[in-house]
């Protein structure tokens, strides 16, 4: 009889074993090989390197891999991996402005130094499902002429700062803090609260985002520049005293205009949301973007209205392990609590059916 | 060797002793110091990543990373029991990245880990309880913000506590609290002793036992000292009560101990076993023992 309760080791290995076949699917189809999905799902891959908080495009596959595609369950390993890895130093600010670009948008000016790059995106693609490629037809792509050469490419929003309509951002100079190593306090500083929605869920931050532009907290965003590409990484070790290159990361940058501040003694001047992400990742970076400007609204002395304005509700709820993790914890056995209510449900309503009897004794 | 206790085997190779690095271990019992020598305060930590769902026990898993050494006999239990998923799991983890002894027998244990339980059998002054606590804020459920409750701890500002405790005796005529009931620690903080059965409530007063909390997702750690004051809240008229069974434990009769209620047919029959497995375990052990 008791035996249902009992759980058991044996259990556990063959629910991993079944785990582990289910995940291997028909076996005379060829298996996944792990560069396969490196190469051929970089934007799973971008996803899971941003909110596992770890570049690492293979250690990334292998994760997607192994969760079966399970992007969450993907994060979470490379997260429980990250955090077995020693710290050797602090990069140097990434200089998104000499990025090699591979795409470069602007929806505030129609043309601009650089100009606008369309590069590789859904945006304009019909979403007809292609059959093509149920046969496995190659995909060759355009021309590429080796030659080509970038014109450089300031930022949109500097062009706004230096005739004064945008405010600027400065750097504190204070020690960039790390929340994975130490628990975060509010209110958050702007850098905690960048890195927290950094490795928050891309679902979430779009939902708030899009919750501010329904009315949930006054926003009146424009994509004011969104850059793809590669950035280089510089560290300066503290033996050496100058900075060298480290390598090339891909990232995906997000400057939102928002509505303009001003009055008491301060001239209208717009202000800015940002978003970056690992990788080609621009629905998370823009949904960043609007909530890091939403998250603004101390400091620019807005009314907090909407959830998406309320620090401690996004911060605390924006990280999609501790969500998923709490959340699946329910399957977990509550019979012992779950006993404390119905001995406390059965009292009440013993208690309730014996006192009308008691009135009635009384009439 | 006890048959009870697993053989110890070498620790899990690339991982250091108990999986966690020795500077977060270091990180842990510098909060763990704090949390010693301010009962019931909780002390925000640098809380890990672990290879467990958070929610499944990391914040106690860390804090036994940090306490454990090599001599210790470990214990781990889910509502009560040793051979729950989930208790098997976690004790699966420490034996296999620390190498540490593992029991099910509660006074062979000098670490327990539990989650939801304390144990029937009393504990003695060199055992140290680990609890895994899901929400470590007892005020959470009346003040969402973080900010604001720790402010409130700071004025020791209770009053809505007792508050809703009050209302709930309005509603219902009693309180409608039956686990994770709050408790006075030392007289100065309001603590949430995790999602126990208030049942197991008056075990926490003046227990010999050192007893640690550890939130991993709330990144919070809180402790109980040896042979501390630790009343649950209530009123004159309605005094702390704990729960008690017209039956009786099917395997052992034990009377007093915390009963888990089984549905054994179709028809919705129940029986009622002790949900502390260990115990049970005992009681039938003696019994057997008296027969011959």
């Amino acid at each position: 009889m008791y035996v249902a309760v009992k759980g058991g080791e044996r259990a556990i290995d063959n629910a991993h074993l079944l785990l582990a076949k289910k995940r291997r699917g028909d076996t005379s189809i060829p298996e996944l090989s792990v560069a396969q999905v490196r190469e051929q799902m970089p934007l799973a891959v971008a996803r899971v390197m941003s909110e596992g908080s770890l570049y690492d495009p293979q250690l990334a596959a292998l994760a997607i891999k192994q969760a079966a595609g399970d992007l969450m369950e993907a994060i979470f390993l490379l997260r429980a991996y990250r955090t077995t890895l020693p710290r050797f130093g602090a990069s140097a600010a990434l200089d998104t402005t000499q990025m090699q670009l591979s795409r470069r948008i602007s929806a505030t000016f129609k043309d601009l130094p650089g100009g606008q790059l369309l590069g590789p995106t859904f945006d304009y693609s019909h979403r007809l499902l292609d059959f093509a490629l149920l046969a496995d037809g190659e995909q060759p792509g355009p021309q590429v002429d080796p030659q080509a050469e970038l014109s450089p490419c300031p930022r949109v929003l500097d062009f706004l700062a230096d005739e004064g309509l945008m405010a600027r951002e400065f750097d504190e100079g204070l020690a960039v803090p790390d929340i994975t190593r130490e628990p975060l306090d509010f209110p958050a500083s702007r850098a905690e609260r960048l890195q927290a929605l950094a490795r928050g869920d891309e679902g979430f931050l779009l939902a708030l985002g899009y919750s501010t532009q329904r009315g949930y907290g006054r926003n009146h965003p424009f994509a004011g520049e969104i850059r793809i590409g590669e950035v280089e990484v510089w560290l300066e070790p503290q033996e050496l005293g100058f900075a060298v290159p480290l390598g090339d990361i891909e990232v995906t940058e997000c400057e939102m205009v928002n509505q303009f501040v001003g009055g008491k003694g301060i001239d209208a001047q717009f202000t800015r949301g940002y978003g970056l992400a690992f990788g080609y990742a621009e629905r998370k970076a823009m949904g960043m973007a609007l909530v890091d400007r939403s998250l603004r609204a101390a400091e620019y002395s807005e009314e907090v209205e909407g959830p998406a304005q309320q620090e401690e509700f996004v911060l605390m709820h924006c990280d999609n392990v501790e969500a998923a993790g709490f959340v699946s914890h329910l399957k977990l056995p509550h019979y012992v609590d779950f006993q404390s209510e119905l001995e406390l449900i059965r009292k009440l309503r013993k208690q309730a059916s014996e006192q009308p009897a008691v009135e009635e004794q009384r009439a | 060797m006890n048959a009870q206790s697993q053989i110890t085997r070498a620790p899990e190779a690339g991982y250091n002793f108990a999986y966690l690095d020795e500077q977060t271990k270091r990180m842990i019992r510098r909060g763990l110091l704090k949390a010693v020598a301010v009962p019931g305060y909780q002390v925000p930590f640098g809380g890990r990543e672990m290879p467990l769902p958070y929610g499944w026990g990391t914040g106690g898993m860390q804090l036994t990373a940090a306490i454990l050494g090599a001599d210790d006999v470990l214990k781990v239990i889910d509502q009560g029991a040793d051979d729950t998923t989930n208790a098997v799991s976690i004790r699966r983890f420490f034996a296999r990245t620390a190498g540490v002894k593992t029991t099910t027998r509660t006074p062979e244990a000098t670490v327990i880990q539990t989650r939801h339980r304390i144990p029937e059998t009393p504990l003695s002054g060199d055992q140290i309880m680990v609890y895994q606590v899901p929400i470590p804020e007892p005020l959470r459920f009346i003040e969402p913000s973080e900010t604001e409750t720790r402010t409130m701890h700071a004025l020791e500002d209770y009053g809505v506590m007792h508050v809703k405790l009050y209302e709930d005796i309005a509603t219902f005529g009693h309180i409608a609290t039956s686990y994770a009931y709050p408790v006075t620690v030392d007289e100065r903080y309001v603590m949430d002793p995790s999602p126990i059965p208030k049942f197991d409530n008056p075990k926490l007063h003046m227990s010999p036992a050192l007893m640690l909390f550890g939130a991993g997702r709330e990144k919070r750690l809180y402790a109980v000292p040896p042979f501390t004051r630790v009343v649950s809240l209530d009123f004159e008229d309605h005094p702390f009560e704990i729960q008690r069974w017209d039956e009786c434990c099917a395997f052992c009769g034990s009377q007093d101990s915390y009963l888990d209620e089984l549905i054994v047919d179709d028809a919705g029959t129940k029986r009622f076993v002790c949900s502390d497995t260990d115990y049970c375990m005992q009681r039938r052990d003696l019994e057997e023992e008296g027969a011959r």
